[in-house]
């Protein structure tokens, strides 16, 4: 294999596996390390900086961090990253003077926003800053989108929301709410400079089966009807309820009508349990609220009396693969009735754009869907961008933070007449932990602690009111402990060659056994020939230059390093290092503003 | 300030046939200089009693008194140990061993414990083919009292400071070959694909098996013109590869070299070794004086399986002690009663 190039960021950003997975790319060990000192408003800082939603996303992130966790790959959980997030927002002090502020003077670029959920708010986050003149609407009375209308309250208290919402309103924001756009010809003849879409997936998917026209009024859509709860037009549901759906959406639902008067709901889903997509926390969530979940059941009709709902008839089947892994639903000929005064259907959401004329030049592909580049996420049309859920489908609320961002910057690049296409590089910091014998400035000793649950408020008080979070979150001591489990990915092993004299001092130590040396070969032949032979493809091999004494490699694998630092400390020569490697997305407005901001978190 | 080695390990770590991991036949965490060679002969302990399904608290350590000796404290912490006195570790070995014959002795010393202080009881503990494993991390020099020069340093080499060795070295390997050691072999702490094996054959082996491990000490004698250095011993070392295949293992490995020869253990394992030379014959104390000789003009040091007797008489044999440990006799039958000492006495006049 050839000598791995670390000078490449993404080499090292790769082992940072939380960072890596994360859309956003958040510094998810530096802000641990932040929380674990007590400094709150630093760690949310950081947050803020690179996710724009610490708090909202610290009670309701899909944290895809949390699978790719290192530590569950030695242990038995993941680190609580998510819920450590919640801890830096509950308990920083005020941050307003730490927020950047549109200038006196603007650029006199107008910008229309349309949507007003996480997508657009990074849009607005990353660009009044610079001068720009935002534009923001929404048919809503506040702003937040989706945050606001499909989330419920129990899950995110609306003082957090609000707080995160107002601190990008406050930056000279220009609100159109309770605006629905129903023309983008019409906002574009207003002379804005760009337009950004973030209007999201808005529509729900309907069930178009038997007696679905006759019981309308006791059949819901998942989405609309918890932004009808949300905004306080429903605040009552039957006794007996069924949800339709596996996803979080329908997790949604069946807890917040357990709220609202439903003692009976259940939850159906098409297909087996491990398919399921709500976030298997949600699902606990809502078993824990006693709500059955009840697989591999397919809604067959709806059964009324003269209109009135009586419940649902479903054909029972069994999920079957064929030789390439396609599956099918066989009914096994068993035919089930629930009971249900009202049925929710949850089973999925669709984008939806009848407000964007065709003749604008905005090119529209498969599903309807709007052409819009990956990277960029410029239209057909040069000046509108599309981000969100609105740019490629449903897809969660960091995501849509990571397009607002990437479209922040094309937009940016576009209004000064420079290429969308070239993106700026990230900012990269890379400085040595060493303080003298055995001890680092990074506490490298590793926890042996299990995950620490987060605690709930008593199920009797959060089902009396949907208003009560039921998530406490943790206190600053189990927060400390559970930031102790972090095995600090992003403090990486740094190997030079020309200093090594082979003593195998490293290898002897490692706990993992990570560290070879060994003849060069092809990377499939090596990955087999280590000590422990590398069988995580997911994980990069570290291959140094060949050494001096014996012309072999030193060769270590990523996949279960535990950043213990005990390579460093048996080295004899210091050709391992523990180096603090900080990684920072680049956001609109160039780098040099962006390199100031990760001084201040170290 | 934090020192600890974390207790997660690699997920596929293997399993012996005891059903124990590695782990448990690891130690203390050293406190010895970053580098140090002896810490690579620590892990090839583990490594071989780990292979060789050796259940920890069926092992005894012995040393005696310098850095080499410290390092009983870092592996096989399950084990029995005992930290003796300086250049006296074969008294005390042999003490044990006349004791408890069932348990598997590993002596750990240095060139100062074994060379300087401790030949004299060295050379009787070979003599005696005490049933044992007696590695020497040989580093020359006193790493513990700041390097002075050790008996086992070579002419005209300088120490870290640059003073010259008028004296003349004492090879450990070949005084053992000399003195009638069953099991001499010779190795480098940096080269575990033969240290390991060799230790398991040590282990295997029924008698007083010696390996001189040359084991570097970093801290000062690493520089340039030690003739015990990582580097001079790299470009000097001419290894002759050990595979240790334990009893009941099929064997299935081939290799190219002519010159291989295979010794059966006395417990039926087999240790093959690929000689330098087709002529040189591992049985054969003039061969294994004369091969060892030949390399060392040749500014080469041979390592590998120098030397082995394969079937001779062990202290316990020689002496006709009584087949069980002392410690699983009866206090009866340990101490017979005066009639039998007058009967004794009687046969002495």
């Amino acid at each position: 294999m050839k000598a791995t190039n670390t000078n490449d960021p993404e080499y090292f950003h790769k082992v940072v596996d939380c960072q890596y997975a994360c859309p956003a790319h958040t510094p998810v060990p530096e802000y641990i390390r932040l929380i674990a000192a007590g400094r709150y408003t630093d760690a949310y800082m950081v947050n803020w900086e690179s996710n724009v939603f610490p708090g909202i996303l610290g009670r309701t992130c899909d944290r895809p961090c949390e699978p790719v966790c290192r530590r569950a790959r030695v242990d038995e959980e993941a680190v609580a990253i998510c819920r450590l997030k919640r801890v830096a927002a509950d308990n920083k002090d005020d941050v307003a003077h730490l927020l950047p502020r549109a200038p006196a003077v603007g650029n006199n670029k107008r910008i229309a926003l349309i949507g007003a959920g996480p997508a657009s708010l990074t849009v607005a986050r990353d660009l009044a800053p610079l001068g720009y003149q935002i534009d923001l609407y929404d048919d809503q009375p506040l702003g937040g989108g989706f945050m606001r209308s499909q989330i419920p309250i129990f899950r995110l208290p609306p003082e957090v929301l609000d707080e995160e919402v107002n601190f990008i309103l406050n930056m000279g924001i220009k609100q159109h709410f309770q605006t629905y756009v129903s023309s983008l010809k019409s906002i574009l003849e207003q002379g804005y400079h760009a337009v950004f879409v973030g209007t999201g997936a808005p529509r729900g998917s309907d069930l178009d089966i038997p007696g679905r026209e006759a019981c309308g009024a006791s059949i819901h859509v998942g989405i609309d009807w918890l932004a009808s709860v949300a905004f306080e037009h429903v605040a009552k549901i039957g006794k007996r309820v069924l949800v339709l759906g596996g996803g979080n959406t329908a997790m949604d639902c069946c807890r917040t009508a357990r709220r609202v008067g439903g003692e009976d709901v259940k939850v159906v889903v098409r297909s087996e349990f491990s398919r399921m997509k709500a976030s298997p926390w949600e699902i606990e969530d809502a078993v824990a609220e006693d709500i059955p979940i009840i697989n591999n059941h397919v809604p067959k009709e709806f059964v009324h009396e003269d209109g009135v709902l009586k419940g649902m008839r479903f054909t029972v089947v069994d999920v079957v693969y064929d030789a390439r892994g396609k599956r099918e639903l066989v009914p096994t000929g068993e035919e089930v009735f629930f009971e249900a005064d009202e049925v929710i259907i949850a089973i999925g959401q669709d984008n939806s754009f009848p407000w964007i004329e065709r003749d604008l030049g905005i090119e529209f592909g498969k599903w309807d869907m709007p052409a819009v580049d990956k990277t960029t996420f410029q239209s057909s049309l040069k000046k509108v961008f599309f981000g969100g859920d609105a740019a490629f489908g449903p897809e969660n609320i960091i995501t849509a933070v990571a397009h607002g961002h990437q479209a922040a910057i094309s937009i940016d690049l576009y209004l000064n007449g420079q290429r969308v296409e070239k993106r700026p590089a990230p900012g990269v910091n890379l400085v040595s932990q060493k303080m003298g014998v055995h001890e680092w400035s990074y506490d490298s000793e590793v926890s042996m602690d299990d995950r620490y649950p987060v605690p709930h408020v008593a199920k009797e008080k959060a089902l009396l009111d949907r208003k009560v979070e039921v998530e406490l979150g943790f206190d600053p001591a189990v927060a400390y402990q559970e930031a102790e489990r972090c095995l600090n990915c992003d403090v990486q092993t740094v190997f030079t060659t020309a200093k090594c004299i082979e003593c195998d001092g490293c290898v002897d130590i490692c706990p993992t056994d990570c560290i070879n040396f060994i003849t060069n070969n092809d990377e499939p032949e090596l990955r087999q020939s280590l000590r422990r032979p590398a069988r995580n493809e997911d994980q990069d091999l570290y291959v140094s230059s060949t050494l001096a004494q014996t012309q072999r490699v030193m060769v270590k694998d990523e996949n279960v390093c535990l950043h213990c630092g005990l390579c460093a400390e048996r080295c004899p020569t210091g050709a391992w290092d523990m180096q603090r490697f900080f990684y920072s997305v680049t956001k609109a407005g160039g780098s040099c503003k962006q390199s100031s901001q990760s001084m201040t978190s170290s | 300030m934090t020192y600890v080695k974390p207790s997660f390990r690699h997920p596929e770590a293997p399993i012996n046939e005891l059903g124990r991991s590695r782990q448990d036949y690891e130690g203390g965490l050293s406190t010895l200089c970053a580098g140090c060679g002896h810490d690579s002969i620590s892990a090839a302990i583990i490594d071989a009693c780990f292979e060789l399904n050796i259940e920890p608290h069926k092992v005894a350590k012995l040393s005696g008194i310098g850095c080499s000796s410290k390092t009983p404290a870092y592996f096989l912490s399950g084990s029995h140990s005992f930290n003796s006195v300086h250049g006296r570790m074969p008294s005390v070995a042999t003490g044990a061993n006349l004791a408890n014959r069932d348990l598997i002795y590993i002596g750990i010393s240095g060139d100062g414990d074994t060379a300087s202080i401790g030949l004299g009881q060295f050379a009787h503990v070979v003599r005696r083919n005490l049933n044992m494993t007696y590695i020497v991390e040989n580093n020359g020099c006193y790493g513990l009292t700041k390097g002075q020069d050790s008996a086992t340093m070579d002419t005209g080499t300088p120490n870290k400071k640059g003073d010259i060795n008028m004296y003349s070295p004492i090879d450990l390997a070949r005084l053992a070959i000399e003195i009638g050691a069953t099991f001499v072999g010779r190795s480098f702490s940096g080269d575990k694909q033969q240290l390991v094996p060799l230790i398991k054959a040590a282990i295997s082996h029924r008698g007083f098996a010696l390996l001189d491990v040359v084991s570097p000490c970093v801290t000062f004698n690493n520089h340039s013109e030690s003739t015990k250095s990582y580097e001079y011993v790299r470009g000097a070392n001419t290894g002759m590869p050990v595979d240790f295949v334990p009893m009941r293992q099929e064997i299935t490995a081939t290799y190219d070299s002519g010159a291989t020869c295979e010794v059966c253990m006395h417990d039926g394992s087999v240790v093959r070794l690929y000689k330098q030379d087709n002529d040189y014959d591992i049985e054969d104390r003039q061969s294994a004086l004369e091969a060892t000789s030949h390399f060392k003009k040749e500014g080469k040091i041979l390592t590998g399986l120098l030397y082995i007797q394969r079937d001779s008489e062990e202290l316990h044999d020689v002496l006709g002690t009584a087949r069980r440990p002392l410690n699983s006799m009866t206090e009866r039958q340990l101490c017979p009663g005066s009639r039998f000492l007058d009967s004794i006495n009687a046969g002495l006049r």
